[in-house]
């Protein structure tokens, strides 16, 4: 689960890391109000969604007067920005953070993630800030600075010294950095972070650290543990089709194909999606009914398929393991009658009582074609959509 | 032979009273599992499935001599459930249960290193040996004892694999679900070096996934170690960048992780790939029979 922004730096400010001085706002009159309140000459106004390249998007803007202020408010409030990685939809904009502007002397990059190869929360650093992390990992990976935490043994002080004399800091900031990197560690274990990127952490003029950006990502499967963060959810900010399908413990994501898809089991779904695309159609989604999948999930699945007006074919592919093939072709049977179903249907069965699911889709008399192998049915599915 | 476990291994179940530990307590009984008894903390003392019941792992071992447990706690409790086991000496900890919280899996993978035992999963199927022992959701009767050892990140697509291979008059040798996580237990490394060691398996079917460099590593050690012969396919060459697809380990970021690099690592190390998850089972048996 992604934070906002002003929510990361509530967060971050709650836990001693310095932070510009800042408000949201909800409309262009508050939007004035805050500015007027933090006073000085200039703000940045930044709308809040949940996207990086924001800046690049028109999402993050100086103002030089309380009017323009009120004004850049009123072009962001309501519209949907369009950044590269929030697709060509773009974001609502509902909410805006309105801060004081910083003399800035240098950006670094800092962040604590889980690092997958040593199955270890680790610190990442580079003196290049307010880049894109992953391109400079891809092209210059010697910037990147790393340092794993070992559970047990917890954030040592030669852990952050050998970032701060990596960063090329000086004494007083490596102490601000040393304060910086314990308090974000004691934030990433009480909040069950899976991410927390400042970027950039910026070097001020006077020689203090500070968070200009932030942006904190939760692990779903611990928010059990934190309603209060859990409460910080902007649905908004979310495609209501994954919601919808969540909601149904479908796991579901829309993609720009044809072909519907519904698989039981993650790696299915995805290698069902591949075997569409190597018989030359192209997926229209990736849905996972799950492990134990019913027949009335199944029937959500098609229905939350076929609200898509681009499919023209639909693809199930059920491996029964503990899922039962039977129950399944109950839940097919029961959703092309309720939905209408006015696309051809390719069904291939396999495992767990497959017999008696392909008995019962051939007693329904409907309109449904079966596939006795993986490649059967994808040639099927992608000869049906053309 | 086989891997990790065989007829022999003595398994116990946390969470044994539960729905998902009864009912694949007796789909393991079924299948012949040498399932000694079960932990349900508070019920110690009872029996269920005609097994005793235990109120911790470590009475459950004294009393039965497991060797491997199967894990069907729920998330919350579950990184406590693997801890117990791994303290009380249980040496294959096979943990089925899907959403644990990576903090706690971060402690428990570091207190597994330095010891001899596994950990498989969490959020996989399981492992099995077939006509031997079954650890897990698998469905059994796709399985046959045979050559093929098969190691997976994907439950259904381990299926597919299993499947084509009992077709293919193959059968396998030992089957490990390693999960989908980010956090887990033993690897495709692990895995693909102790396959390299059984007599009885002839070659290797690995099935990946997008996400993560488990799969370049395995790369790696095919290259420099292995001399059975490895087919691989990786789930999700058509998959968007920056997507979770599912698994919490499947997401491809900042052009690492994808299937594309994985497909080059793998080949670059000798490994037979297919495209296709309908080829693997033939091109095992083309490879087996050349």
């Amino acid at each position: 689960m992604n934070l906002h922004e002003y929510q990361a730096k509530a967060l971050l400010h709650r836990y001693g890391i310095p932070v510009p001085s800042g408000k949201t706002a909800a409309s262009p009159a508050e939007a004035r109000a805050v500015a007027a309140a933090l006073g000085g000459e200039s703000w940045v106004i930044k709308a809040q969604v949940h996207s990086g390249g924001r800046g690049k998007a028109g999402g993050v803007v100086f103002a030089h007067a309380l009017s323009q202020v009120e004004q850049e408010a009123a072009r962001l409030l309501g519209s949907r920005l369009i950044t590269r990685q929030s697709g060509p939809e773009g974001l609502p904009v509902h909410c805006l953070l309105i801060e004081s502007p910083l003399a800035i002397e240098r950006e670094l990059y800092l962040s604590l993630l889980i690092d997958r190869e040593r199955q270890r929360i680790a610190f990442m650093a580079s003196r290049a800030g307010g880049v894109e992390i992953e391109a400079l990992a891809a092209e210059d990976p010697e910037q990147i600075l790393m340092t794993q935490v070992h559970p047990a043994v917890g954030l040592q002080p030669w852990q952050s010294r050998r970032l701060g004399f990596g960063l090329g800091l000086a004494g007083p900031q490596r102490k601000q950095l040393d304060h910086v990197m314990r308090d974000l560690y004691r934030l990433f274990l009480d909040c069950d972070a899976r991410l927390i990127e400042i970027n950039p952490l910026v070097v001020c003029k006077d020689g203090d650290l500070m968070a200009l950006d932030a942006k904190i990502s939760l692990d779903p499967n611990a928010l059990w543990r934190h309603p209060e963060l859990a409460a910080l959810r902007d649905r908004t900010q979310e495609d209501p089709r994954e919601i919808a399908a969540a909601e149904q413990d479908l796991n579901y994501i829309p993609l720009s194909g044809t072909i519907g898809c519904l698989v039981n089991g993650a790696g299915l779904a995805m290698a069902t999606m591949d075997l569409v695309k190597l018989h030359g159609g192209e997926p229209a989604n990736f849905l996972d009914v799950g492990g134990t999948a019913t027949a009335a999930r199944v029937a959500e699945a098609f229905k939350l398929i076929l609200s898509e007006k681009r499919v023209k074919a639909v693809l199930v592919n059920i491996f029964g393991g503990i899922v039962r093939c039977d129950l399944i072709a109950e839940g097919i049977v029961q959703a092309v009658r309720e939905v209408h179903v006015n696309v051809p249907v390719v069904v291939r069965l396999e495992g767990t009582n497959a017999e008696q699911g392909l008995a019962i889709l051939a007693e329904s008399q409907l309109p449904i074609l079966t596939a006795s192998s993986l490649d059967e049915a994808a040639a099927k599915a992608v000869a049906a959509a053309r | 032979m086989s891997i990790l476990v065989d007829r022999n291994t003595r398994v116990i179940c946390q969470g044994f009273t539960g729905k998902q530990g009864s009912f694949h307590s007796e789909q393991a009984l079924a299948y012949g599992t040498q399932l000694v008894g079960g932990v349900t903390p508070g019920k110690g003392g009872q029996t269920h499935l005609g097994l005793p019941v235990f109120d911790t792992v470590h009475d459950a071992v004294r009393a039965t001599g497991a060797q491997a447990s199967m894990i069907y706690v729920p998330a919350a409790f579950a990184g406590d459930a693997i801890l117990e086991a791994l303290d009380a000496g249980i040496q294959v900890v096979v943990c089925i249960t899907e959403g644990i919280p990576v903090l706690d899996m971060l402690r428990v993978k570091a207190a597994f290193e330095g010891t001899k035992a596994v950990l498989i999963g969490p959020n996989c199927p399981g492992i099995i040996t077939p006509g031997a022992c079954k650890i897990g959701i698998m469905p059994g009767a796709i399985h046959s004892p045979g050559r093929v050892g098969i190691v997976s990140r994907s439950g259904t697509l381990t299926y597919e694999a299993v499947l084509q291979t009992t077709q293919a008059g193959l059968g396998q040798s030992t089957c490990v679900g390693i999960g989908g996580d980010p956090i887990q237990g033993m690897d495709f490394v692990d895995c693909l070096a102790r396959f390299e060691a059984d007599p009885e398996t002839e070659g290797v079917i690995l099935v990946g996934e997008i996400g993560g460099t488990a799969e370049e590593r395995a790369a790696e050690y095919i290259r420099t170690q292995m001399h059975k012969p490895v087919v691989a396919y990786i789930a999700g060459i058509t998959a968007p960048p920056g997507k979770r697809m599912g698994h919490a380990g499947a997401m491809i970021s900042g052009g690492k992780g994808t299937a594309a690099s994985k497909y080059q690592a793998l080949e670059a190390a000798g490994v037979s790939t297919v495209r296709s998850p309908a080829e693997m089972g033939r091109r095992m048996a083309e490879l087996l029979a050349s």
